[in-house]
């Protein structure tokens, strides 16, 4: 019997220089290509590896932590951050008991985000002990919160409901109530860095989804005038470019409204990622709603269903679920197109950057170092955002149902 | 027995009052009023809210004495423009100095399209290749530019690389010559002499015949079946009028417009700035990563039977790329490609960050030189639409003809 099982066993998986040799020498232009790409790669690597440890001169990152992630935020106030990030740690560390997939993935991410900070290679005045340990605290917040997502009696829309909430508590945090001694308030002009390009993208995805719907709808509509009017709304603003829509809402929203109403430089901002975010939010769950196959409306009718009981429990959630994984690709661009309001005074992270430079003389030069730090935040995030989005329309199961 | 036996009775009619088919339901449950309701409801909204903001805007330019006119556009301009490649003058008017913002944009859009779709084909072929360490490098391109912000990205090559280069004194010379420095790029040029003049005919005359060629060759094959090689034809066609036409003119077509070094900066030769360079290198590169995702997927989409069978009827490589699987994938390419195009000349407004003198950033200079921010902002947005709208339409016209038709 022994020697049956030896004889059917498949052959041994190729050593690497046996896989090295079919797939990169196989014949004479592989060879070249592969030589080619090899000097390429190795030349590359060592370059940036040089520059990165021996040239780079990275003083105007490492000495400026704080300034990077909150801007100019009153560093009395800084407890309010504290509270959030723990808000943060805890809603993670349910959503991932409970939901598990993407929220793991993302809860990751932050707990590694929380390590970088806490381990920040800088001197502790320029980044304080306290903020360090805090940070540490917080990987032992997000495991508290997945013991707690473990209790039967929480549900899914449960901790939906404390995530709306608690955004909605940050943002008291953040900017204060009016009169209050222990909450003053804290003007958006101080806030900056990271948190002012989470804010903005987070915010201009969150508030745009339910025009983005609204619009989307419209445009099916069978109603002439209500279709043409979303039309030419998503169409005027999908074909200009956002860095204008910022400039309008900066420049020319005060004009259109009456004198009395004066808005905040951020809050114009959002306004105008927000219109932008939302004509292109309604392309998305415009193709959501074609996904849904016209035999579920025709079922729904036959069930004596009013037109808004179809749209919103027949067709809607169907739709909307076809329609996450564009929605994280489009929050990925919204997430980068932020970069775009330092072009308005508002000090995101990429004008945090600017300003570092500008700040100092001994930072003459070094804006390469400045700016690949700002890329690199960019794309560690994006990165890791596209990775969880493949994940979720994996789990989705898109386009297999 | 007696179950079965209801299942054949003929259910009695409901009792029914013959008037209430005849009845119109009330006017507010009746669909076709509704319908109209609803429009004039949204239509009366919308208007108000223009309304609204219209007067807010004239009540504020009142206060403030600003007009609302496009008079101003006949003023002169008074500001100086970096670049341009049509004359101008800061005498000139508003409406003249948009006009250069608008040629430089279309400048950058045009040249950049074309090399994003030919560094965006490259990289997506070798994303695509069965040698590994080029497909991995294809993937470190793809993923390094899809994932950083276009903005740091033209920072990057902007103040990171072509502000870097050194002094002109001292420029980077490659053969050509090229020489890049600080005041950006100098390459020596082939102009147009007062001789020129029967070449660019024959060359014009070339050209049309070597379509005409193409056409009738390519049109006998499909009808005979005979090879005709079409292609290599035209081409001969084209070459020997381009030959003949440097013949005419004995030998001096062109003249070699070479820069030379005097005193602080070169003269002679064609240049480019560092803004534009750096502006469309950063555009480039990030739209060629997106483009790069879009030729992969258009490949993959075409079924692995098509190529097999095209193996099986003897296809050699060229003709299995450009018979059968290219005209399947540019079905699947073409939509997204239109949208990347159009991304890439609306991202051109980004040159406000580096200084390139495109419409945008005439705009920016115009409203700080003139104040009439909502004019200006009406002209650009006007002005980006119109090229979006052409674009598309173009496109999609093309679009239409290679897709697959469907009854």
């Amino acid at each position: 019997m022994a020697s049956i099982y030896q004889e059917i066993r498949p052959p041994e998986p190729p050593g690497p220089l046996t896989w090295i040799r079919k797939n990169l020498f196989n014949n004479w232009y592989n060879s070249l290509l592969s030589l080619g790409s090899l000097a390429l790669i190795v030349v590359t690597l060592v370059a940036v590896l040089r520059w990165i440890f021996i040239t780079a001169d990275w003083r105007p990152v490492a000495d400026n932590l704080m300034l990077y992630l909150v801007g100019q935020y009153p560093r009395e106030e800084l407890w309010r951050i504290g509270v959030i990030v723990s808000m943060l740690s805890l809603l993670l560390g349910v959503s991932w008991r409970i939901w598990g997939g993407v929220m793991r993935t993302l809860a990751f991410t932050y707990a590694i985000f929380l390590l970088v900070v806490a381990l920040w290679p800088s001197s502790l005045e320029s980044f304080a002990l306290q903020a360090r340990a805090a940070m540490f605290a917080n990987l032992g917040v997000i495991l508290v919160g997945f013991l707690l997502g473990s209790s039967h009696r929480l549900r899914g829309s449960h901790v939906l409901i404390g995530w709306l909430v608690s955004l909605a508590a940050m943002l008291v945090l953040l900017s204060g109530l009016p009169g209050s001694q222990s909450l003053a308030p804290v003007p958006t002009g101080s806030w900056g860095g990271l948190l002012v390009t989470l804010l903005l993208a987070v915010g201009g995805i969150v508030i745009s989804f339910p025009f983005g719907v609204l619009l989307a709808l419209g445009r099916r509509s069978a109603l002439p005038v209500v279709s043409a009017i979303s039309t030419l709304f998503i169409e005027v603003i999908r074909g200009v470019p956002l860095i204008g829509l910022l400039f309008m809402s900066s420049l020319i929203l005060p004009l259109f409204l009456p004198p009395e109403v004066r808005i905040d430089r951020l809050l114009r901002a959002l306004i105008g990622m927000t219109v932008f975010s939302a004509a292109y939010m309604a392309e998305n769950v415009r193709g959501g709603l074609a996904a849904v196959p016209n035999g579920q409306v025709e079922a729904a009718r036959a069930l004596g269903l009013s037109n808004l009981n179809i749209t919103t429990l027949i067709v809607l959630p169907q739709a909307l679920r076809a329609v996450i994984p564009p929605m994280v690709g489009q929050f990925i661009s919204l997430f980068k197109d932020t970069t775009l309001a330092s072009g308005v005074a508002v000090l995101e992270l990429l004008s945090i950057g600017r300003s570092i430079l500008q700040a100092d003389p001994a930072f003459i030069g070094l804006q390469m170092e400045v700016y690949l730090f700002v890329a690199a935040v960019f794309w560690i995030f994006s990165y890791l955002m596209s990775y969880a989005s493949q994940r979720l329309e994996v789990a989705l199961g898109v386009g297999e149902r | 027995m007696p179950l079965r036996a209801s299942l054949f009775v003929t259910p009695e009619p409901l009792p029914m009052r013959s008037s209430q088919l005849g009845e119109t339901p009330p006017f507010w449950r009746d669909e076709r009023v509704l319908r109209i309701a609803a429009q004039l409801l949204s239509a009366a909204l919308m208007i108000l809210a223009l309304y609204w903001a219209v007067d807010n805007v004239r009540t504020a330019a009142q206060q403030r004495g600003l007009s609302l006119g496009f008079a101003f556009l006949k003023e002169s301009a008074g500001f100086p423009i970096g670049e341009s490649d049509i004359p101008y003058d800061p005498s000139d008017s508003f409406a003249y100095a948009f006009w250069v913002g608008v040629v430089n944009t279309l400048k950058v859009a045009g040249i950049g399209v074309l090399f994003a779709t030919l560094l965006g084909t490259l990289v997506g072929l070798a994303r695509l290749s069965s040698n590994w360490l080029v497909s991995r490098i294809a993937v470190a391109f793809i993923e390094f530019h899809r994932n950083i912000p276009l903005l740091v990205l033209l920072l990057l090559w902007y103040r990171g690389v072509f502000t870097k280069l050194p002094r002109v004194q001292e420029s980077i010379v490659w053969p050509g010559p090229i020489y890049l420095s600080q005041r950006g790029l100098y390459m020596a040029w082939p102009r147009l002499t007062s001789e020129s003049a029967p070449f660019l005919v024959s060359a014009g005359v070339g050209v049309i015949l070597a379509i005409l060629v193409f056409a009738w060759l390519r049109r006998l094959r499909e009808t005979s079946g005979r090879p005709t090689y079409f292609g290599a034809a035209s081409l001969g066609v084209l070459v020997i009028c381009l030959g003949a036409g440097w013949f005419l003119t004995g030998g001096n077509a062109f003249q070699a417009d070479i820069p030379v070094l005097g005193g602080f900066n070169f003269k002679g030769g064609l240049h480019q700035t560092p803004e534009f360079a750096a502006l469309l290198v950063g555009l480039v590169t990030y739209t060629a990563a997106f483009i790069a995702e879009v030729v992969r997927a258009g490949i993959q989409a075409v079924s692995r039977g098509q190529l097999e069978a095209a193996r099986a009827l003897g296809l050699d490589y060229s003709q299995l790329l450009g018979l059968v699987i290219m005209p399947q994938a540019l079905r699947v390419i073409i939509p997204p490609l239109i949208s990347q195009y159009l991304n890439l000349v609306k991202n051109s407004s980004l040159a406000i960050f580096i200084g390139y003198p495109e419409l945008f950033f005439i705009g920016k200079t115009t409203i700080n030189q003139a104040g009439r921010a909502v004019q200006v902002f009406v002209l650009i947005m006007v002005v980006y639409l119109a090229i979006s709208l052409v674009t598309s339409l173009v496109l999609n016209l093309y679009n239409r003809r290679i897709q697959l038709v469907e009854r």
